[in-house]
């Protein structure tokens, strides 16, 4: 068939796609020496100046740790991870607190130019706050393992909102630290966590008080950097009695030819009333062509709904890495509270990504919706693992589930693994998947309609990912919509 | 395995010589492994199962008096794993064969299967032959005793056959039935499979199936016995236009698990498979579901569907369902459905407030839940067959 040979055509002539984003920044680092003991612990708990109670926290995460093995379940594939072959603390030399961005390090900002975040213009949005349409945004920006910049602290303050770097949480705020690090994510939950429990850089910290709805949208831009070093953020937030918060992370990383490790450990804690919404675009360094480099991610996020009708939901898009491993959940402790999964994930050559979600109802009333879109392309493999348990006093609990996968090429795979577990009988779940190809009948009629192929193939794919797209801030749709397209410009046809 | 389990086990496979060494090796799954996740076998871990005594043709008799078996067509009885020649006929088309069953790696039932086998039936059902109904009455009697029925059953290119396979029996006791089937090239095999073992007893089917070219594997299993069942099916469609039907319905009430586990293996283009499981859960009753289509990348134009979907009567009930799709190839339809409820209040309203019982509203629309899955039965006499079954 002609449109068949001419769709390899295209593969072929556009499988070389590059990582546009991928460049090295000249920072001075101030690098640890490679290997991770109960030393490396210790200096980094050092060197960020905290009190005894963290350094003992983070040392009984280490011996823990020491005792665990690496899962194994997950649908990837990859050589053994050498935990001692890599450097766990990397800081920018930096002035002492620049106030202003004009003392944040030039080469830093020529950085954020090339990614295209509007640092200046977002610091100029910060004086028209009321601009019903667009709302300023906070950006925390972690470069490297260490929080260099973090404007509108002050805007914040005033609404008596806590964002800054986690590293000044434990100074700063130790009674909210001590009180919520760890209770979602405890330090042995897993492997990854555990790890990341005991030689976590930096991180942001948001703590919205009772009644306060953010005033701006908050974001985060995480980075990797330095050659060799690891990257484990840490972050908590927390929302009072009735605040509402909105909370973007996004991430870009240099390119780079050696495989990077990166375990990251989100906690949401949400009281009675509160919301939390997370999003993620990431877009960390996925590997060349041929599947060398990239970015490992092992990442564990959660949030609990401890309050009654509180709500969290978490939209991402995940474009990058070698190797995603990511489940976002929902603990839905409070009565009649809400969890929230929207979840576009490509792969593309030879990427892999194992990721979900996992919604737990322990309370009556409690419901959760998961949608969650999958596009493999290439020689990459990308499965869907979920679980939605219904506890025995998840009285009239209800979860509708929607996994939907899409193949392009015949190289690639894509995999549905829900679990499903209900152990109260008036609780509800739904729960359907598909897989197929994108429709030789949408794309003629694309074509016919004078389109190309490729943007007949970009415009069906935004239409499959529209349910979770729209779920994102405005900032972010934007930037998410301009990845998805990157990421499969190399193999679509 | 808990560790005074080891010298149970260990007695347990020593009954077969050498065979038994891979089985003591990997003990029993826990439930870390992940086939096994919600099946748990600690209660059958601490007993030293013994090799059970032959049954009587009188106590035969009794058992199978109790059983809703179709009155037409042949029928062979196993009593404790052995042959019952007395109450026992194949049909005449079909012929005595003596091979021996493949071995089936990484599924424990085979294992345990293949170390303590017996040798069950093996027949051949010669090219273009259609030879009607058989049915296969697997009966058990005991107390600690184990079968290992080895049944292989080839049925040559064109061939057809209806298997009714019926497992029940009494006492405390291991069922570990095995099926090792051929449907060769535009053949047909249908398995309707009933499982009312003792609720005292222990069932491990596994039953594997590898189909040929426009060849048709078509299955319905009701589990509805045991204080623990699993019935495992490993279908591989290895040739083009194959089709595979794993149906089935699953009945658990009082402390009982029942299992249904299957792997559709579509290994060649435009195969075709479909499942439709349903389970209805009452007292503390637990039901499984995990089934999987694996969609090879050669095996393009696959159209796949499977729907399972649980409905919970009791507040102590519990349904653990894993569907799941592994696919390789672009050009492919493959979907599934999973829902998990209670009857649906304003269903039940509507018959209440047509003067119906609340009993009988209810006893309604479970038929009408299960019915679903039981009118994709081809047969009507087997289906009324298995209605019945189910009901007494």
């Amino acid at each position: 068939m002609p449109a068949v040979t001419e769709t390899r055509e295209t593969v072929e002539k556009l499988a070389k796609s590059s990582y546009e984003w991928g460049f090295e920044t000249d920072i001075e680092m101030d690098i640890a020496p490679k290997g991770l003991n109960e030393e490396t612990v210790r200096l980094i708990s050092e060197r960020k100046g905290e009190p005894q109670w963290m350094l003992d926290w983070r040392l009984k995460a280490f011996r823990a740790w020491l005792e665990m093995e690496e899962p194994t379940w997950a649908h990837i594939h990859h050589p053994p991870i050498d935990y001692q072959d890599a450097h766990y603390f990397a800081q920018p030399k930096k002035k002492p607190g620049p106030r202003s961005l004009d003392e944040v390090d030039p080469e830093l900002l020529k950085t954020y130019a090339k990614l295209g975040i509007p640092l200046h213009e977002q610091a100029l949005l910060a004086g028209v706050e009321g601009a019903e349409e667009r709302l300023p945004v906070a950006v925390d920006a972690v470069f490297d393992s260490v929080s260099v910049a973090t404007t509108f602290r002050k805007t914040l303050a005033e609404a008596g909102v806590i964002f800054c770097p986690i590293s000044d949480a434990i100074r700063e705020h130790p009674e909210l630290v001590q009180k919520y690090l760890g209770t979602v994510v405890p330090v042995a939950d897993n492997f990854f966590a555990a790890l990341n429990s005991a030689v976590f850089t930096d991180g942001s910290f948001v703590y919205i008080p009772e009644g306060v709805r953010c005033p701006m949208e908050l974001s985060t831009y995480f980075r990797i950097n330095a050659r060799n070093t690891g990257q484990f953020e840490r972050t908590l937030i927390i929302a009072e009695d009735r605040a509402t918060v909105s909370y973007l992370e996004g991430c870009t990383a240099p390119q780079r030819d050696e495989n990077q490790l990166h375990a990251a450990v989100v906690e949401l804690v949400a009281m009675e009333d509160a919301s939390i919404k997370y999003s993620t675009v990431q877009n960390w360094y996925p590997g060349d062509d041929e599947g060398r480099g990239g970015i490992y991610n092992f990442v564990t996020k959660r949030g609990i709904c401890r309050g009654a009708r509180s709500k969290i939901s978490w939209t991402q898009v995940e474009t990058g890495s070698a190797i995603t491993w990511k489940y976002p959940s929902c603990v839905l402790a409070g009565e009649g509270s809400v969890g929230e999964f929207y979840s576009v994930a490509v792969t593309n050559n030879h990427q892999q990504a194992d990721t979900g979600t996992k919604m737990i109802h322990l309370a009556p009333n409690t419901r959760s919706t998961i949608i969650a879109k999958t596009i493999s392309a290439g020689h990459s493999d990308s499965t869907y693992r979920g679980l939605v348990r219904m506890q025995p006093k998840a009285r009239n609990a209800r979860n509708f589930t929607q996994c939907d996968s899409l193949l392009i090429g015949d190289q690639c795979g894509a995999h549905t693994v829900p679990y499903i577990e209900s152990r109260n009988m008036t609780a509800r779940v739904e729960h359907e998947a598909t897989t197929s190809k994108i429709s030789e009948d949408q794309l003629f009629y694309c074509r016919s309609r004078g389109l190309s192929e490729e943007d007949a193939v970009g415009l069906i794919v935004n239409g499959f990912c529209r349910e979770v797209l729209k779920e994102l801030p405005m900032e972010f749709a934007v930037e998410a919509q301009k990845l998805l397209q990157i990421s499969l410009e190399g193999s679509v046809g | 395995m808990t560790q005074n389990a080891a010298p149970a086990l260990e007695a347990f496979v020593a009954r077969a010589a050498g065979q038994g060494a891979a089985l003591a090796e990997t003990g029993l799954p826990t439930r870390r492994v992940e086939a096994w996740r919600y099946t748990p076998l600690r209660s059958i871990a601490d007993t030293a199962w013994q090799k059970a005594v032959p049954l009587t043709t009188e106590t035969a008799t009794a058992l199978l008096d109790r059983l809703v078996l179709p009155e037409t067509g042949a029928r062979v009885v196993y009593g404790n794993g052995q042959l019952l020649n007395a109450l026992s006929a194949l049909p005449e088309a079909v012929r005595q064969a003596s091979e021996n069953v493949s071995p089936l790696k990484g599924v424990f039932s085979a294992t345990l299967n293949t170390a303590l086998g017996e040798r069950g039936l093996d027949i051949r059902v010669p090219a273009g032959t259609d030879a009607g109904l058989l049915t296969l009455v697997s009966l058990s009697d005991g107390q600690d005793v184990s079968t290992h029925l080895q049944h292989r059953i080839v049925l040559e290119d064109g061939a057809s056959l209806t298997l009714y396979d019926v497992s029940a029996g009494e006492g405390r006791y291991i069922a570990n039935p095995r099926f090792d089937i051929v449907v060769g090239k535009g053949a047909t095999l249908r398995h309707v499979k009933v499982q009312r073992e003792s609720l005292t007893g222990t069932h491990l089917a596994i039953v594997s199936a590898d189909v040929a070219e426009k060849g048709e594997y078509d299955s319905f299993t009701l589990n509805q016995g045991s204080s623990l069942a699993r019935h495992e099916a490993v279908v591989t469609l290895g040739a083009p236009h194959a089709m595979a039907h794993v149906n089935g319905v699953q009945i658990v009430d009082g402390q009982r698990l029942n299992d249904l586990t299957s792997m559709i293996h579509h290994a060649a283009p435009d195969g075709s498979s479909r499942q439709t499981v349903k389970t209805v859960l009452s007292d503390a009753g637990q039901g499984v579901f995990q089934g999987k289509i694996l969609v090879d990348r050669v095996a393009q134009k696959t159209d796949g569907y499977q729907m399972n979907q649980a409905l919970l009567l009791s507040e102590r009930a519990q349904i653990n369902s894993k569907p799941e799709l592994e696919i390789y190839a672009d050009d492919v339809k493959c979907s599934h459905g999973a829902t998990v409820g209670a009857l649906d209040d304003e269903q039940l309203f509507y018959l209440r407030s047509r003067g119906i019982a609340e009993a009988d509203a209810r006893d309604m629309l479970v038929r009408a839940f299960l019915i679903d899955a039981l009118d994709l039965v081809f047969d009507e006499g087997l289906r009324d067959l298995l209605l019945r079954s189910m009901m007494s």
